[in-house]
């Protein structure tokens, strides 16, 4: 596991500045991945972090239909039907990639041979419970897909969400309320308004963008540690 | 013996009512249209159906669901964007649904390929789709008892066959196929080309001919038809 960490030793609080915009969390995100991790981008947001990759980052995507070594989404002549990712989005393979079926794909996935996966969440407790597969609404269709594969499989889970609802309620939160995908397999939290780490010892706040840690503590339910406190 | 044929048709002859239909596909890649087609003119009824998805659009396996053909789906994620004809049928209770996490629904048609009786799974554990299920703690984590799906009927894409049935797929086309094709009683594949035997090199082969029972050769103007 990732250990809470920060090349400044200790939280950093970017102010002056406002929260993070989707492009600026897809690169932050990216920079955080170690290179030449196997990554697997959840579908939808996560899937900006590939265009944030350093050329020479040697990370190797996987896509969960089956593919190591996917490439940058597919445009023009280069759309083929049978090359699409998760989110079945014409996508390009890149030199040295490979194809498997699906026992496979996921087997790669639940044996803990993918290095990272990026997730996005509707919820994220402090033990690091993950909720992002189903709003349990009565008229809600539940759909998985890959989620709780990813969820448990994965050496880290990276999510990425807003850290408010619209309505302006916590997304980390003491316990889920919405169904959950998978339990404590959260390591970090990349949020528009600051980036946790998760770990046996709680949530500790590794920066915030646009607002001080106190600022954002008085309004969460959870306690946040800062890098460097007891 | 693996039966070649360009009457698809006769590809799907003997599917019963009531049949436990595998289909192969994610979203359209990989996705039997042509057998799917078939189906549905052959007119078996009351089916479960098992595939990722719950049709896309309103051809392939959305145009079965339409037919009113399907009882059950068994799928990990049945609702896109595109899965109207799913989300009619769902909402007014025209169609039972088991939704399966989409590495279990994969392993547990692995698991009746390979005679597997059952197998204990972290995937899912301590959530929804563990309810109702054994669970068991091994080496510190829990794990969920999963049971395999066989397959009546299995239909699959595949890129090329020879004529003893060994077959190819193209890049991420295969999903399901390989793992389909192991599950059920008969593996009927609909592929674009039929070569000799001989002309596929064997280190290349990814579904061996004992596992497919018919092909049918969509590079026939009849197939196409």
């Amino acid at each position: 596991m990732t250990v809470a960490t920060h090349p400044a030793g200790r939280t950093v609080e970017h102010l002056g500045r406002g929260p993070l915009d989707r492009d600026e969390l897809a690169a932050v995100v990216a920079r955080d991945i170690p290179r030449g991790s196997f990554v697997n981008l959840g579908i939808g947001q996560p899937t900006m972090v590939a265009d944030h990759l350093a050329a020479d980052s040697g990370v190797v995507l996987h896509t969960e239909n089956g593919m190591l070594g996917m490439g940058p989404a597919a445009h023009g002549d280069e759309v083929d039907p049978d090359l699409t990712n998760a989110g079945k989005i014409p996508v390009t393979e890149l030199p040295g990639a490979s194809y498997f079926h699906h026992a496979d794909s996921f087997g790669m996935i639940r044996g803990g041979h993918l290095d990272v996966c990026v997730l996005g969440a509707y919820q994220v407790s402090e033990r690091g419970d993950l909720a992002n597969w189903h709003t349990g609404a009565a008229d809600a269709i539940p759909a998985v897909g890959g989620a709780m594969d990813l969820a448990i499989g994965a050496k880290e889970v990276f999510v990425m969400m807003t850290l408010f609802a619209k309505d302006g309620t916590p997304k980390v939160v003491p316990e889920c309320t919405y169904p959950l995908t998978g339990l404590a397999c959260v390591s970090r939290i990349y949020t528009d308004q600051a980036l946790f780490h998760i770990d046996s010892g709680g949530v500790t706040v590794l920066e915030t963008y646009g607002a001080t840690v106190a600022e954002l503590a008085s309004r969460l339910d959870v306690t946040v540690h800062r890098l460097g406190d007891g | 013996m693996t039966v070649v044929t360009t009457e698809p048709d006769g590809a799907v002859a003997g599917i019963a009512d009531g049949s436990t239909v595998l289909v192969g596909g994610f979203g359209m890649a990989g996705m039997p249209v042509t057998l799917i087609d078939a189906l549905i003119r052959q007119g078996a009824k009351d089916l479960i159906v098992v595939s990722n998805n719950a049709g896309n659009g309103d051809t392939g396996l959305a145009a079965l669901l339409a037919a009113g053909r399907v009882r059950k789906m068994i799928c990990s994620f049945p609702r896109q964007s595109d899965s109207w004809v799913f989300d009619d049928l769902y909402r007014a209770g025209k169609i039972e649904l088991e939704v399966v996490p989409q590495g279990t629904l994969a392993e547990r048609m692995r698991a009746a390929g390979a005679g597997i009786g059952a197998f204990y799974c972290p995937t899912g554990a301590g959530t929804l789709l563990a309810e109702g299920k054994e669970t068991r703690t091994i080496d510190g984590r829990d794990h969920v008892l999963e049971y395999p799906i066989k397959g009546d009927v299995a239909l699959i894409g595949a890129h090329v066959s020879d004529t003893m049935g060994n077959l190819v797929y193209r890049k991420t086309a295969r999903n399901f196929g390989p793992v389909m094709a192991t599950a059920a009683r008969v593996t009927i594949a609909e592929v674009r080309r039929v070569v000799e035997v001989g002309e596929l090199d064997p280190e290349a082969v990814v579904t061996p001919c004992i596992y497919v029972d018919r092909v049918l050769d969509l590079s026939t103007a009849e197939a196409a038809a």
